[in-house]
Order: structure tokens, then C-alpha cells, then sequence
């Protein structure tokens, strides 16, 4: 088996032909991770025995025809909850943790019959855009390990791109799929606010927080993100809405779609070369009958600043919970109770995380309440009217996922505001709570470029669409790390 | 600018301790996160309403309904130190207040 030859389609159909066994899949996955993982380093924890065990049982019941993710695995970032299989968050707070519950995502995949192979790394509590604020290890970019796989969910997406396994989930607040798969080359799915349940996701900025899909191709994400989504009793942020097929227009052509092409989003900190890739995507897309037109998006220089004031007082009310009391780390030799909260936190957690509930208590702090965080929510509002403006025309907004290609490693990690502006084409997303994929665009020097796509809110499907076509004229996933194939 | 003696401040607000050094880093990186955060100021947010979360839904109720929860040894699971079934923590009530 080579993930790098197949996808879940071709997978699903030589389970149920009988061609190949859940086991021999499993077995073979460990196999690649055991193979690849000691450069790439995107595992944290593998799941061998409960794995092996719940891919015999799959097989045993036999393979459905309609069960598409039956017998398949998948890697899951870790911060995402799995009941017995350590949850770190990447965090020494975290480090000895083991849930007591399943996320809803990981119930839902186990219902589909996905096996769950382990957990990826990832920066910190999700707090990064290169996993190299991860108290565990650094991952390495699949295609240069001298490079950044990005972040925060670096490890599912080097996992995917080495061909590890074939998906894994993610999470994004600001970026963190988008990023990292276009940093990676594989596909990234990020969902509409309120699609998917956060229930046992660990929380960093819940009004941004979305778990997503991580995929080698388009319709693989759909497959996952079909198997994800939907209400939840536990998250009463997640929208009730009638059965769907978020991939129901792939196949479909893109003649007459209207695509808007933000000028913000080719600006300044663009690199020359993302941005050919870009316009050479936007040319195809015209090939293709699409209409593409440059629009305004007048609000987003600001979005890194709004967004980091929200994420980061969102996440400094939703860390007080990391106490040293009932889980997590406790510091040692603690004399009083205020000493085992200010010790255990001191030492619990790193430098990133410390700074974004730094700048979050500050900003909800009384005296600069309204200065920072009422005039943050304010600007959100104007980030969302912009969008609301432009596809009020366009079916569709694209432009890079990221400014630049992957970084080196240790390049930015000591200069947080050169991390944050990294991430000024993904956030805006988050902001208004919109669906958006990045989906490979070619290469530059030899990495790949990331292409964004961003729907209006609910309309994953018309996204799927155009990915798949874009996806379909193009090469690009077939070519892998090292130029194998 | 942003003053070693408010971060020290936010530091006891947000339960963290720095040393004299790190202190220093931290005021350091938090005056230019707060300086690059200055620029919204230049936003003319006039009457325009704040936005806290992008979900349309309103006072979502469940039926109020007893059910099975976590059993109590699941939840102790993951607690440091436990005696007799209770999470153990270091004395909350200084000796002389007793």
C-alpha cells in the first residue's frame, strides 16, 4: 500500500472487493509511520493495539458498501479528545493526560468505522503557525525537513504529505489547517463556524475555533468532512441543518461561477512568486468559464490585530481552567493553594501561550476593556461586512493561502509579530466564520503554494466545486515529496 | 508604551510569575504586540455594534431530562494526588487565620 497511489474511492472499493483487509491497511500505516516518522516526527502518541484490534473488527463485520470511511485510519491532532489515548495539546500541561470521553468528531469517525492511529503534533494549545511551539518535538515540512511544516496543525498535515496515512483532522482558529496544508501541499478543509461540533476539541478561542480535514485531494476531504459534521447536543453552537453532501457539486464545471480576487490579498508581504501561482490559478479558473474580477476587501490589514486581541482573551478566560487541581500538571513542592495555581501555570506553560494570555487578561482588564477588546469586536463587525459585500456578487473569494512558502525552521520563532503577520490571509476567515480550503498551486523553488477559497458561510459544496475542478486541471497532487511517482 | 510594572500586574491577574528577566522580555514583545494593535485605532468604529460570535441561534434548550453521568472513579482519573476519594491540595486557610 502507498498512500501517495490511492484515495479513499479506490481504498473503499478494494475493502469491499475483498482485495485488502482493515488489518492489512492498519498494519501497513504503522509501517509507513515507523518508515517515515523518525524525520518527519508528526506523531506524538500511536494508537497500535486499539487500532489493530477495531480494524479486525471491521473486518470481521465485514466492509459496508455504504459506509465510504469504513476500515479506513486516520491520524487526529492533538488536541482534539480521545478517550484512553493521551491528549497532550503539545503542552507540559497536559503531558501525563488521558480523556475520559471521545470528541464527537472521534464518535462520528468511529461510527463511520475510521480506525484512529494516533496523535499529531502541534504548536502549543494550537497557539502558533510553524508547530514549533510544541512542548513536545518539531515536525518538519514533508517536502525540505530543514523547513516548517507550519501550524498549529503541522503534524496532521507533514503526516498526510509524507504519506503516513491518507487523512487526519485539524483545527483552526486562525489558520491552523489552511496553513500548514498549503505550507505541506496537500488539501486543507477548514468549515463554517457551527458545521462541526467543538465538543472535546480543547479550547483556545471558541467564537474562531473549527475542526477541519487534512486530505492528499479534494473529494477525500468531503468524504471526512461529511462524516463530521452536523448538530450536536454537547455544542450549542452547532447549527441544525437538513441531511447534506458537502462534495454534491464536485464533478460539477465552474462555467459561470463568479469569483472575486480580493487586491489585499496579492498586496504587500506577498511574495512574487505565490502570487504568479495565484494569478496562474485565476487564469485557469477563466479557462475553465469562470468569470474572475478583483474586488476590495477594504478591512483587512486589520485583521491580525483584531484577531489576535479576540483569540488571545478568548483563550486567556478559556486557559484559567488549567489550575494544577483536578487534571494536568501540577508543580512540585507547593506550599499554599494560590502557589499551586501560579506555579503549576509558570511552569505548565510555554512562552507563547504565556504572552497570548498575557496580552488577552490585558485586554479585558478594566481601563483598557473598551480600547482593545470592544474595539476589536467593532472591527470584526467591519471584516464580516466586507465579506458580506463582496458575495452579495461573487459565488466565491480566492487568493494565496499564505504570503510566503514554508519558512525555515527557527526563522521566526523568536519574533512573534513576524509569526503573527503569517497568518493575515487565513484569519479573516475565522473572523466572519466562513468555510474556506487551501488546496495545492504549483510549487516555488520547489514548495508548494497554497490556494485559498473561501465560500459564504454554509456553502462548503460550492468550495468543493471549484477545488475539484482547479484539483482536476491540474497535476500538482500527484506530485510528492523526494519525486516519487 | 506598555510599563514592566502593568505586565507585572496583568502577570498576578492571569496567575503567572515571571522572573525580573523574563519580565523585561515579556513588557519588551508586549509593547510591539500592543503598538501593532494600536493601528485599529485608526478604524472609525462609530455606532458600529460589536461581534462576539457568528451564530445565529438564540437560547438553545435541551428537555430537562435526568441522565447517566461520568461515574465518579472516571473522574478522578486524571487528578494529581487523591486520598479517600477526595482531591488532595495544600492547606487553603493559613495557620494563623484558624
Amino acid at each position: 500500500m502507498d498512500y501517495y497511489k490511492t484515495n479513499i474511492d479506490q481504498l473503499h472499493a478494494d475493502l469491499v472487493a475483498g482485495k485488502i483487509t482493515s488489518a492489512d491497511l492498519t498494519a501497513d500505516t504503522f509501517k509507513a509511520i515507523a518508515a517515515k516518522d523518525g524525520e518527519v516526527q508528526a506523531f506524538l502518541a500511536l494508537n497500535q493495539e486499539a487500532a489493530t484490534a477495531s480494524a479486525a473488527n471491521q473486518d470481521d463485520q465485514g466492509i459496508d458498501a455504504d459506509a465510504t470511511l469504513a476500515g479506513i485510519p486516520v491520524a487526529i491532532k492533538d488536541n482534539i479528545v480521545t478517550k484512553d489515548l493521551t491528549t497532550t495539546a503539545a503542552s507540559k500541561m497536559l503531558a501525563n493526560f488521558v480523556p475520559i470521553y471521545d470528541a464527537t468528531v472521534i464518535e462520528r469517525l468511529q461510527q463511520a468505522g475510521m480506525i484512529v492511529v494516533g496523535k499529531t503534533n502541534m504548536d502549543e494549545f494550537a497557539m502558533g503557525s510553524s508547530t514549533e511551539n510544541s512542548a513536545m518535538k518539531i515536525t518538519k515540512n514533508a517536502w525540505d525537513h530543514t523547513k516548517v511544516p507550519g501550524g498549529s496543525s503541522g503534524g496532521s498535515a507533514a503526516a498526510v504529505a509524507a504519506g503516513e496515512v491518507l487523512v487526519a483532522l485539524g483545527s483552526d482558529t486562525g489558520g491552523s489547517i489552511r496553513q500548514p496544508a498549503a505550507f505541506n501541499g496537500v488539501v486543507g478543509f477548514k468549515p463554517t463556524y457551527g458545521r462541526v461540533s467543538r465538543w472535546g476539541l480543547i479550547a483556545f478561542g471558541s467564537s474562531l475555533d473549527a475542526i477541519g480535514t487534512l486530505t492528499r485531494n479534494v473529494r477525500d476531504s468531503a468524504h471526512v468532512m461529511n462524516a463530521i459534521i452536523g448538530a450536536d447536543e454537547h455544542d450549542t453552537t452547532t447549527v441544525p441543518r437538513p441531511q447534506e453532501d458537502l462534495g454534491a457539486k464536485i464533478g460539477q464545471s465552474v462555467q459561470g461561477m463568479k469569483i472575486a480576487l480580493p487586491k489585499e490579498y496579492l498586496g504587500k508581504g506577498v511574495d512574487a512568486g505565490v502570487r504568479a501561482q495565484i494569478e496562474a490559478a485565476a487564469d485557469q479558473f477563466r479557462a475553465m468559464g469562470a468569470t474572475v474580477e478583483t474586488v476590495s476587501l477594504p478591512h483587512t490589514q486589520y485583521a491580525v490585530p483584531t484577531y489576535y486581541i479576540i483569540a488571545s482573551s478568548e483563550a486567556s478566560s478559556n486557559l484559567q481552567r488549567f489550575d494544577g487541581i483536578r487534571y494536568g500538571f501540577r508543580a512540585k513542592d507547593v506550599q499554599s493553594l494560590d502557589s499551586v495555581y501560579v506555579r503549576s501555570r509558570s511552569e505548565g506553560f510555554g512562552d507563547e501561550v504565556k504572552r497570548r494570555i498575557m496580552l488577552g487578561t490585558f485586554s479585558l482588564s478594566a481601563g483598557f476593556y473598551d480600547a482593545y477588546f470592544k474595539k476589536a469586536a467593532q472591527v470584526r463587525t467591519l471584516i464580516s461586512r466586507d465579506f458580506e459585500n463582496v458575495f452579495k456578487e461573487y459565488d466565491l473569494v480566492m487568493g494565496p493561502t499564505t504570503p510566503t512558502t514554508a519558512f525555515g525552521i527557527g526563522a521566526k520563532v523568536t519574533d512573534p509579530l513576524t509569526m503573527y503577520m503569517n497568518d493575515i490571509l487565513t484569519i479573516p476567515v475565522n473572523l466572519a466564520g466562513l468555510p474556506a480550503a487551501s488546496v495545492n498551486a504549483g510549487f516555488v523553488d520547489g514548495m508548494p503554494v497554497g490556494l485559498q477559497l473561501i465560500g459564504k458561510a454554509f456553502d462548503e459544496a460550492t468550495i468543493y466545486q471549484a477545488a475539484a475542478a482547479f484539483e482536476d486541471a491540474n497535476d500538482y497532487k500527484d506530485q510528492t515529496p523526494g519525486g516519487q511517482n | 508604551m506598555i510599563t514592566k510594572e502593568s505586565v507585572a500586574h496583568v502577570a498576578e491577574l492571569a496567575k503567572l510569575q515571571f522572573t525580573d528577566e523574563e519580565l523585561q522580555h515579556f513588557t519588551g514583545q508586549l509593547d510591539e504586540i500592543l503598538n501593532m494593535v494600536d493601528q485599529l485605532s485608526e478604524v472609525d468604529t462609530e455606532g458600529v455594534p460589536v461581534t462576539t460570535q457568528n451564530v445565529v441561534l438564540e437560547n438553545v434548550l435541551r428537555a430537562d431530562e435526568a441522565t447517566m453521568v461520568t461515574p465518579r472513579d472516571e473522574l478522578m482519573r486524571n487528578v494529581p494526588t487523591e486520598k479517600d476519594g477526595l482531591i488532595q491540595v495544600p492547606a487553603i486557610i493559613d495557620k494563623e487565620e484558624d
